[in-house]
């Protein structure tokens, strides 16, 4: 049991990580956005199981339900605005590519120095850790340490996610909503907004070139 | 798109349970994996997987914007205006030990209602970005 566990465990996490590495390699090629948002989505699934793996279930779901459902949505309905069709990209690709490898190869470098996964004297897991455990246990907080962390031992970082989110929410409303709500002076700045997202456009493109 | 009977019918069956899954991790985040976040983008999903089938104009029904606009500032300020309470009660921002005289049902009721909070916020902000995609394509 001790034996095969790990085992198993390594083979789903190698078949998940090169399928992971197939939809890659995929979305860089692939010219029609349509295609590049499903395959977004098929990636976001794919994220979501390797985190079930790692037993990390919520971020699991948030993956899930945010880069697989919500995201491939409105990604969808962004291209119903602009096209599906990615505009050929006549500038060299030297520069980019040179950045990216040099960029990959210090990660790749850098996980050299990270302590092994799981490993019980690694920083993450002796420096508050033990304290949130302990305190978990012993005034009998929720089973469940990781809501107590979010929601009570760090219930200040919460409460600034939780701006962020209300920020980003009134930012894309007054981005997309604020025009034509203020009647005429809106078309003007309906106008404006065209060139942005034709920028978008080629951003989305240079990001997956 | 009359005539998508199966995805109807199917869409009708999966809509009341994944509402159903939403309240599940987010009243059960205490003892299981999930909480506020995840529940608030389940439910947001619920609504967009509702307008994608039956049409916008059905689920602004269901959720009008008016209400799901006010939604986004309310949970910041049920979330923030708890840490307020708490402060009144005696203890620091956020120190959920004021709110019953045991000190794990206290954290336990502290847990839940800063959960509502991020959950209206995060759920009212999916479906507000939505809302807002889905009009400007409209016009």
């Amino acid at each position: 049991m001790t034996d095969t566990a790990p085992n198993a465990e390594a083979f789903v996490m190698a078949v998940l990580l090169t399928l992971l590495a197939a939809i890659t390699i995929a979305i860089v090629r692939q010219r029609n956005m349509f295609g590049v948002v499903i395959l977004a989505g098929i990636y976001s699934f794919l994220m979501a199981a390797v985190m079930m793996a790692l037993d990390a279930v919520d971020v699991a779901m948030t993956e899930a339900s945010v880069g697989a459902g919500v995201s491939t949505v409105l990604l969808l309905a962004t291209l119903h605005l602009t096209g599906s069709m990615e505009y050929p990209q006549n500038r060299s690709v030297a520069i980019p590519a040179f950045v990216t490898i040099v960029v990959g190869a210090m990660l790749i470098w850098g996980t050299s120095g990270l302590p092994e996964y799981g490993a019980a004297d690694s920083p993450m897991n002796t420096h508050v850790a033990p304290t949130y455990i302990e305190y978990s246990k012993n005034y009998e907080m929720p089973p469940n340490i990781v809501t107590a962390v979010l929601a009570d031992f760090r219930a200040f970082d919460t409460l600034g996610e939780t701006a962020v989110v209300f920020t980003a929410g009134i930012g894309v409303l007054m981005l997309l909503q604020g025009g034509w709500r203020t009647g005429s002076s809106g078309r003007r700045e309906e106008e404006d907004d065209d060139p942005e997202a034709a920028d978008d456009d080629n951003n989305a493109g240079g990001t997956s070139a | 798109m009359r005539l998508d009977l199966i995805l109807r019918v199917g869409a009708k069956l999966i809509l009341p349970f994944i509402l159903l899954f939403a309240l599940y991790v987010q009243f059960h985040g205490d003892y299981g994996p999930g909480g506020g976040f995840q529940a608030g983008v389940i439910a947001a999903g619920m609504v967009i997987l509702y307008a994608l089938i039956f049409g916008v104009r059905a689920a602004k029904h269901i959720a009008p914007p008016s209400v799901v606009e006010m939604m986004v500032p309310l949970g910041v300020l049920i979330f923030s205006g708890t840490g307020v309470v708490s402060i009144l009660l005696g203890y620091n921002y956020l120190d959920y030990t004021g709110f019953h005289y045991d000190f794990l049902h206290a954290h336990e009721w502290g847990i839940l209602i800063v959960e509502l909070g991020v959950l209206v916020t995060v759920s009212s902000t999916m479906i507000v970005m939505f809302y807002a995609f889905v009009e400007r394509g409209r016009r």
